[in-house]
C-alpha cells in the first residue's frame, strides 16, 4: 500500500520529533517513521519500569499528537519522492513531498580479544536492553568506553538492581576533570554530582583505563584491564562497552546527499538551514555529526520549520543551535579516543561478526571492496554496519557504500507495486 | 494488558515469563546466553540492544532471522534460538 505526506520525518528521536511537532504546527500532513515500536528514539527509549523522562514524554506527546505514527516500520529504500518501508503487515510506501532525515547514530565498540562472548555489549546497548526487561538485577556489570553516556547508562543499570563493579573511562583524568570544571551551566553539575554519588556507593569511576580484552567459557566470565600501573582482571556478568556514535547515513547516502567523509566517519553536509544536497531533503541531529539530545531537539525544529517554508523562524533558532553545537565538540575534545585502543584486536580478533573474518585476514588489501571480495568481510546480516564502522575506526578503509535494501528484507517487500497510484494493494503476509 | 503484567511465550519449547513491554531479547536471556552461532560455531548475544548488528536474531513464530531486539515479547509467542 502507500501513503502520502506534505512531511514525512524518518527517525522519532530528539531530531524527528522536534521537526515533526514544528511541520504539524504548520497544518501540513506530517507522517514520522521509525524502526523501533515506540517513539524516542535512544536516548528517550521507554523504560518499561520507569517510564519516560519529562522531556521525553512532552516531545513524544507533542508530536504524536499531530502527526501520523508509523512505528516498527523500516524504511529499506528509496527513490525521489518515495520511500519504500517493511513492518510486520507488509510493505508500505511513503511518498513525500519534502523530507527530514533524523536517522541518528549508532555506537562505535572497537572489537578487543573476546568482544564476541556473550554478556559483552554496546554501553548504549545495555542500557536500551534492560530498559525493556533484560534481566540485570544482581548480576556484576564492568561500564567502560568513553564520555558522559558511560555515568548515565551506569546510573540507569543501578536502578534496575545491577551490581556496578566499576566505571572505566578511557580518557585520562586530567582532560576529565578539565571537562567537568569548565561547565558551569547544569550539565557539568550533574556529571560531577553524579560521580560524586557513585563514589560515595563505592562505585569507582577510574578514568584512563580501559577492557583490553574479554574471557569465559561460553559467555563472558572476566575482563582484562588497563591502568595506568598494569593490567589487572575482574570477575564480571556483563561488559558494557561504547566508544562514541556514529551516524547512521545510510538512508542520506541512497537518497545521493551529499556527506562530509572529513573524519572517520561520515556525516550527512547540510547549508544552514538544514538543506542537504538534494532539494526537498533536510537533515537534522546525530546523522549531521554526533551532537548530542539538545542539538538535536533544535535541529529538529529548525528543519521542521524550513521544510514548511518557515525560513525566518527557522533562522532564529540558529544561536541555540550553535551553542549546542559548541558543546557537543568540547565533549568530543575532551572524550576523544587513545590510540592504544585502535590496536586491541589481535589478528585471531573477529571484526566482522556476520561472516567471522579476523582482523588478521585482511592483512595486504589496501581496498575495502577487494577485502570483501576475498574475504566475505562486510557481506553478512548487518550489511557491513559494525565492521565498516570499525575498520574505519582502525584507519583501515572508507567506510562502504550504502546500497539498497538498507537492511535484508522479504522478498514480498521488493515486489511491492511502484506507487504510480496510491490505491492500496492488498495486504501482504510473509 | 496493565502495567506490571507478565507475558508468557516459550523459548526452545520452556515456558519464559517477562514483564509487559519487555522485547523478545528479554524473554531469551533469561532462557540462554547463546541467541546464535556465529559461522564457526561460537555462541553469539545481542551486540547493539537497537537493530543493527543483528546478533540476536531468533526465529519467531516460524519466521527466521528476527531480531530479538526490535519485537515485543507477545502471549504465546514461539521463539527458537541456534544456541
Amino acid at each position: 500500500m502507500a501513503e502520502g505526506y506534505e512531511v514525512l520525518v524518518c527517525g522519532a528521536g530528539p531530531a524527528g520529533l522536534a521537526a515533526a511537532q514544528a511541520a504539524a504546527s504548520q497544518g501540513v500532513r506530517v507522517g514520522l517513521v521509525d524502526a523501533q515500536a515506540r517513539p524516542g528514539g535512544q536516548v528517550w527509549r521507554q523504560d518499561l519500569r520507569f517510564g519516560s523522562v519529562r522531556a521525553a514524554r512532552r516531545a513524544i506527546a507533542a508530536a504524536t499528537g499531530a502527526v501520523q505514527w508509523l512505528g516498527a516500520t523500516q524504511i529499506v529504500a528509496a527513490e525521489r519522492g518515495e520511500l519504500l518501508a517493511e513492518r510486520a503487515g507488509g510493505a508500505v510506501r511513503l511518498r513525500y513531498e519534502r523530507l527530514v532525515l533524523a536517522t541518528g547514530a549508532r555506537e562505535l565498540i572497537l572489537p578487543f580479544p573476546g568482544w564476541t562472548l556473550p554478556g559483552v555489549t554496546g554501553a548504549g546497548g545495555l542500557q536500551a536492553l534492560v530498559k525493556q526487561g533484560w534481566p540485570i538485577a544482581g548480576r556484576r556489570v564492568v561500564v567502560a568506553g568513553t564520555g558522559p553516556l558511560l555515568l548515565a547508562v551506569a546510573a540507569g543499570l543501578r536502578k534496575h538492581g545491577a551490581r556496578l563493579l566499576t566505571i572505566l573511562e578511557q580518557a585520562p583524568a586530567m582532560r576529565v576533570r578539565r571537562f567537568a570544571c569548565s561547565l558551569a551551566a547544569s550539565p557539568g553539575t550533574a556529571l560531577q554530582a553524579m560521580r560524586l554519588r557513585f563514589g560515595s556507593l563505592g562505585i569507582p569511576y577510574r578514568c584512563g583505563e580501559f577492557v583490553v580484552a574479554a574471557q569465559g567459557d561460553a559467555r563472558l566470565q572476566s575482563v582484562s584491564i588497563r591502568t595506568p600501573r598494569g593490567l589487572r582482571q575482574l570477575e564480571c556478568d556483563q561488559l558494557a562497552v561504547g566508544y562514541g556514535l556514529v551516524p547512521n547515513v545510510e538512508l542520506a547516502e541512497l537518497l545521493g546527499c551529499r556527506l562530509d567523509r572529513s573524519g572517520p566517519h561520515a556525516a550527512v553536509a547540510t547549508d544552514a538551514r538544514l538543506r542537504t544536497s538534494i532539494s526537498g531533503v533536510y537533515a537534522a541531529g546525530e546523522v549531521r555529526g554526533v551532537g548530542g539530545a539538545a542539538a538535536a531537539s533544535i535541529e529538529g525544529r529548525i528543519a521542521g520549520l524550513a521544510a514548511c517554508g518557515q525560513e525566518a523562524a527557522a533562522a532564529r533558532l540558529a544561536g541555540l543551535q550553535q551553542r549546542a553545537r559548541r558543546f557537543a565538540a568540547r565533549v568530543a575534545r575532551s572524550f576523544a579516543l587513545d590510540p592504544r585502543l585502535r590496536a586491541l584486536a589481535s589478528p585471531e580478533t573477529i571484526v566482522c561478526r556476520c561472516e567471522d573474518v579476523p582482523l588478521g585476514a585482511l592483512a595486504g588489501f589496501d581496498d575495502g571492496r577487494a577485502a570483501k571480495l576475498a574475504t566475505r568481510c562486510g557481506m553478512g546480516a548487518c550489511q557491513g554496519r559494525l565492521c565498516g564502522d570499525i575498520l574505519a575506526a582502525l584507519g583501515r578503509y572508507p567506510q562502504p557504500a550504502a546500497a539498497a535494501p538498507l537492511f535484508p528484507v522479504r522478498l514480498s517487500t521488493l515486489s511491492e507495486p511502484m506507487a504510480d497510484s496510491l490505491t492500496p494493494t492488498s495486504t501482504r503476509g510473509n | 494488558m496493565n502495567r506490571g503484567d507478565e507475558v508468557r511465550l516459550e523459548v526452545d519449547g520452556v515456558a519464559i515469563s517477562v514483564p509487559d513491554g519487555a522485547n523478545v531479547a528479554a524473554a531469551v536471556a533469561r532462557a540462554t546466553s547463546a541467541f546464535r552461532r556465529g559461522v564457526g560455531g561460537d555462541p553469539r548475544g545481542p551486540l547493539c540492544g537497537i537493530g543493527v548488528c543483528f546478533e540476536c536474531r531468533v526465529r519467531i513464530d516460524a519466521r527466521a532471522h528476527q531480531r530479538a531486539c526490535m519485537v515485543l515479547a507477545r502471549p504465546g509467542m514461539q521463539v527458537q534460538t541456534r544456541g
